[in-house]
């Protein structure tokens, strides 16, 4: 692509011909986290701690200290994150490819099956027949998946039971097809998490986890406004912190979508 | 001999320091005296507010040079305290002529202050009850004196109405107008049952005389008095559950002995009033009557300066006023002037010998000091 | 016979708080040995070594026989109120707004004569019991009792100044999640709290008794993480000045010492213990301070529950020991900054509890309901530090004997 058309694209934003959709949730203290039982160690919740505000501790200026877990928000899954991809190279955020934070993604709607079972599955025929209706996944996509779950009231949106969460999300059988087959760059949620809530249960357990971070993929997770990707055509920005050896990180997720889409 | 009475007068408030008030005092004492201020080679006093200043700090201030000295924080048994002491510096030949003074300034808050400060006692065990200085505490000593003794509240109101009735003669008095039985009774209620006018006005003043001997005395052509008995006793009965009496029933034998008199032999009394119910204790306590018999007694005597019985000629604290630890020698001071016949206004006609009290320091439930001493003048 | 007090109404808002004043609040360095008595609800006072002679005030030598062994001991309470009176005119501004007030002279079976607060139902004469309170200066005075209850003796105006009592109070329990924080909102409604604020963080999160504490008349569940300090400034915002006693449940304890654990666990106990104290001292300790003499519902108190091993490390729970400790100190700092305020700041020591994150640890446990109890009880006598429990009993006991000791056999 030569300059004049980089230019033309930035234009494109500028004038609207590109929209640019905000797929991300505020990084706020009270949105929800992962659970896990409590003798695990667990994910520090987000603190936004005031350090001045145009005051004594500082008379002109305003801003804050931080603190949260890598897995916090929305935000980004690393191979470094699950045992499989452990030993994999640039598997951490601050080393990974920065040419992976910007690929086109495949949304399959599944907001109509969500609704209907918090245990969704997402299964190969599923993937199978968005593709008769919109094409073979292409390599290197994020494919992301709409349940519209981003919607709901954070208590339903956790829908924690006392077995645990409720949540949809991948199968087995699809996680290892969608890295295998279609070598797909990346798979994205709008739970918390990329697995679905009862996946401990799957074999292997958090099969999306397994097999995205095991082939060297990523995860994107508690995402918003999926509804307003097409099918195909959407291209997502997902850059992490640059965080020394970090599994991941809570990011701004922008999706840049055709005005014609 | 004890000579030259001095009293300042008082007022209610004073933006002077205690120092003024007593430096005011000293010299009044020297004009009195007809002597210079180095002739003072004694120097004894008693005050409440001279902040961080004892009887040492005021010789400089005051440009004394004396060779012997004392400061006495007895409340009000200071003056009869002051009065024993410098005698026996004069019969000793350890001063030849002593001031004693006291005198204590009013600022708008000195009252409080002088009450949070007072004691540890008082600081631990009292004023964090609300107490609110003597009133309350003297309101105890007095409902149970009331119920033991079938004293009435009439009875508090005879003393009270009697010295304002003397006080209306002394021009220095900062009450100044009549005081009805009525009044009394139905005035506001500060701690039951005590009311208003069972209490003292704090105020700024201070009060001097002069001890030395007869010889000094007469050289110096100074009336003075003799002093035929003094004592003195600290915390008294300390097992009697709540105070129905003071120190002076332990020692008023000797008082009497001491003196070579019978209580009916004295011409005036001039008792420590900062409550009547104390007065009618030391009528009991100095021989009047027996213990219980007070207010039959209050009832029987008129203390007018004309009655039957003249009792705080001056008006007494309750009247004049109380200028802190000037209030201990409000009563001797006008004893002196009674005895020397120079009370003026206030003289009991012929007073030869009278009585003097002193009371003072509620520490923690009760007065620990008391003291008398009786005086006889030139005429005796 | 005491009127009941009535539920207050609201405030009308033209009028301005009165601001707390504090009674008379110096004491000599042994006059404390009634603060310390007073705090834990004990009676005491000095009695000689030697002659075995009780005395009152405070003195460094017996009275009697001179004795520089004057130990204060429990005392028997019992006296007859010899003389009383009612002050109408008191020197001090804090008993001039309070006035008429009434005290009283009780000699002691014992002894001594003790100048003392009355309760309204005491009469001269008659025989009294006596108890060392803390006043709202926070230093202990003597208050009398009558011998025998009385209809509704604890309204009495006077020694609600000395209590923290729920009743008619607004309360907030900062963590409703918890075994503990259910049952402290069960005592305080069942003592008679007008309005309970019931803090819950993450409320996404479903809970055991969630459906019980939600359909209480009177209790209001309102979010609050107290680990984070806009979620208790928010709150505070809304509620810090309608809440008269803050009951803090918040807790974090994990098993394990120093060495085998992760810094995030230390973390863990430090944000939610040590800074959620914080935030919530930050964020309703200046409203409770100006609330101090707001009538019938003043803000009279801050409870903390703290583990007695904030006094002496147990390694077993080391890490979170030494998060109790943090907040141990902290909260005698809250103590001197609430106190012009009158607000009491009540903590509570208690063993291991009978719950979920000491399953492994051997009876004796102390059961939630033995804290709630505990709570309200420390209210309504206006203690200020409380031993719940026989560990924490054992502790104090053992601690005052021998701190040494008690190091060495807690990290056997």
């Amino acid at each position: 692509m030569d300059s004049k058309s980089l230019l033309d694209f930035a234009g494109a934003v500028a004038s609207g011909a590109v929209r640019v959709i905000d797929l991300t949730f505020t990084l706020s203290p009270d949105f929800p986290v992962i659970v896990l039982p409590p003798e695990f160690g667990q994910a520090a919740p987000v603190r936004i701690q005031q350090i001045s505000r145009y005051d004594d501790a500082g008379p002109a200026w305003y801003w804050n200290n931080l603190t949260f877990g890598e897995h916090t928000g929305t935000h980004f899954d690393a191979p470094i994150h699950w045992f499989t991809g452990k030993d994999l190279p640039n598997n951490c955020v601050d080393t990974l490819p920065a040419h992976d934070m910007i690929a086109p993604a495949c949304v399959i709607d599944c907001s109509a099956q969500a609704a209907q079972d918090p245990d969704f599955l997402l299964t190969i025929p599923v993937v199978e027949a968005w593709e008769g209706r919109h094409g073979r996944i292409p390599e290197r996509n994020w494919v992301l998946l709409r349940t519209d779950w981003s919607k709901k009231n954070w208590r339903d949106y956790a829908n924690l039971k006392d077995d645990g969460a409720h949540t949809p999300g991948p199968d087995v059988a699809v996680m290892r097809w969608l890295v295998e087959e279609r070598g797909v760059l990346g798979f994205g949620t709008e739970t918390i998490g990329t697995d679905a809530g009862q996946a401990g249960h799957l074999d292997p357990p958090y099969p999306a986890h397994h097999f995205l971070h095991g082939g060297g993929r990523y995860g994107l997770q508690c995402l918003r406004n999926l509804d307003q990707l097409p099918p195909t055509g959407a291209v997502i920005m997902a850059a992490p912190l640059k965080i020394q050896n970090g599994s991941g990180s809570p990011l701004r997720v922008l999706a840049l979508v055709s005005a014609k889409a | 001999m004890i000579a030259a009475p001095v009293t300042i007068p008082y007022v209610r408030y004073s933006v002077e320091s205690a120092q003024w008030w007593i430096g005011r005092a000293l010299k009044s004492l020297v004009e009195t005296a007809g002597i210079a201020p180095r002739d003072i080679d004694g120097f004894c006093v008693s005050s409440f507010t001279m902040g961080t200043d004892s009887a040492i700090g005021l010789t400089q201030h005051f440009g004394l040079c004396v060779r012997w000295l004392d400061t006495i924080p007895l409340g009000g048994a200071s003056a009869i305290a002051a009065l024993r002491r410098a005698a026996r510096a004069v019969q000793s030949g350890d001063a030849d002529i002593v001031a004693c003074v006291a005198g204590d300034t009013n600022h708008v808050d000195t009252f409080r202050n002088t009450l949070e400060n007072f004691s540890r006692f008082n600081q631990d065990a009292v004023y964090p009850y609300g107490a609110g200085g003597a009133n309350a505490s003297f309101a105890l000593i007095a409902r149970n004196y009331m119920r033991t003794f079938g004293a009435r509240r009439e009875d508090f109101g005879k003393i009270a109405v009697s010295q304002r009735a003397n006080a209306l003669r002394n021009p220095h008095a900062l009450m100044k107008a009549p005081l009805t039985i009525e009044q009394y009774m139905t005035a506001r209620p500060i701690a039951d049952p005590i009311h208003l006018f069972d209490c003292v006005m704090p105020c700024a003043g201070a009060e001097a005389f002069l001890v030395m001997r007869e010889d000094t005395a007469a050289a110096l052509k100074l009336p003075a008095a003799k002093i035929l008995a003094t004592i003195e006793r600290h915390n008294a009965f300390g097992n009697d559950p709540v105070q129905v009496r003071g120190g002076w029933a332990m020692d008023v034998g000797e008082l009497y002995a001491m003196a070579g008199l019978k209580p009916d032999d004295l011409d005036f009394v001039q008792t420590y009033d900062d409550y009547p119910v104390i007065s009618m204790m030391q009528f009991e306590d100095l021989g009047f009557c027996r213990k219980g018999e007070g207010p039959d007694f209050v009832r029987q005597h008129d203390f007018t300066i004309d009655g039957s019985f003249p009792h705080n000629t001056s008006g007494g604290q309750l009247s004049v006023g109380q200028a802190g630890a000037g209030g201990a020698y409000l009563g001797l001071v006008e004893a002196l002037r009674q005895v020397l016949g120079i009370a003026g206004p206030t003289q009991v006609k012929d007073a030869r010998v009278g009585l003097a009290s002193g009371f003072g320091m509620i520490n923690y439930d009760r007065g620990l000091a008391s003291g008398a001493a009786i005086l006889a003048g030139p005429a005796s | 016979m005491i009127e009941p007090i009535t539920r207050p109404r609201r405030k009308n808002p033209l009028l301005r708080t009165r601001l707390p004043a504090s009674p008379p609040n110096a004491r000599s360095r042994t006059a404390h040995g009634f603060t310390r008595a007073a705090a834990e609800g004990r009676f005491v006072l000095q009695r000689c070594g030697t002659c075995s002679a009780y005395s009152y005030p405070a003195r460094e030598a017996c009275p009697a026989c001179l004795s520089a062994d004057l130990v204060f001991v429990d005392a028997p309470r019992r006296g007859t109120l010899l003389s009383e009176t009612t002050v109408r005119v008191p020197a001090d501004v804090y008993f001039r707004e309070r006035a008429p007030w009434r005290i009283g002279l009780v000699g002691m079976e014992c002894g001594p004569t003790m100048v003392a607060h009355l309760h309204a139902d005491c009469q001269e004469g008659k025989s009294v019991v006596m108890s060392l309170q803390l006043d709202k200066s926070g230093q202990a005075v003597a208050f009398a009792h009558p011998e025998h209850e009385t209809a509704n003796m604890t309204d009495d105006r006077q020694w609600r100044e000395m209590t923290a009592d729920p009743k008619f109070r607004r309360v907030l329990v900062t963590n409703g999640r918890s075994a503990i924080g259910q049952e402290a909102v069960a005592a305080l409604k069942a003592a008679g709290a007008a309005t309970i604020f019931v803090g819950l963080a993450e409320p996404w999160k479903p809970f055991r008794g969630e459906d019980a504490l939600r359909t209480l008349q009177g209790v209001e569940i309102v979010p609050l993480d107290v680990g984070d300090e806009k979620s208790v400034s928010d709150l505070a915002a809304d509620i810090a000045g309608k809440v008269d006693i803050l009951v803090n449940t918040a807790e974090h304890i994990r098993a394990g010492g120093l060495l085998a654990r992760r810094t995030s666990v230390v973390r863990d106990e430090i944000d939610q213990s040590y800074l959620g104290f914080v935030h919530l001292a930050q964020a309703f300790g200046p409203a409770m301070r100006m609330r101090g003499a707001d009538g019938v519902n003043s803000a009279a108190a801050w409870v903390n529950i703290l583990s007695v091993y904030a006094l002496e490390n147990w390694p077993a729970y080391g890490a979170y020991s030494a998060s109790q400790a943090a907040c141990l100190s902290l909260s005698h700092c809250l103590r001197a900054e609430l106190r012009p305020g009158g607000v009491k700041v009540i903590n509570l020591f208690t063993g291991p509890l009978d719950t979920e994150w000491f399953q492994t640890v051997p009876p004796p446990k102390v059961a939630p309901r033995v804290i709630a109890n505990a709570i309200v009880s420390a209210l309504k006598n206006g203690l200020e530090d409380v031993f719940v429990g026989d560990v924490a009993e054992d502790i104090r006991q053992r601690l005052a004997a021998n701190p040494k000791a008690v190091e060495r056999e807690l990290g056997a």
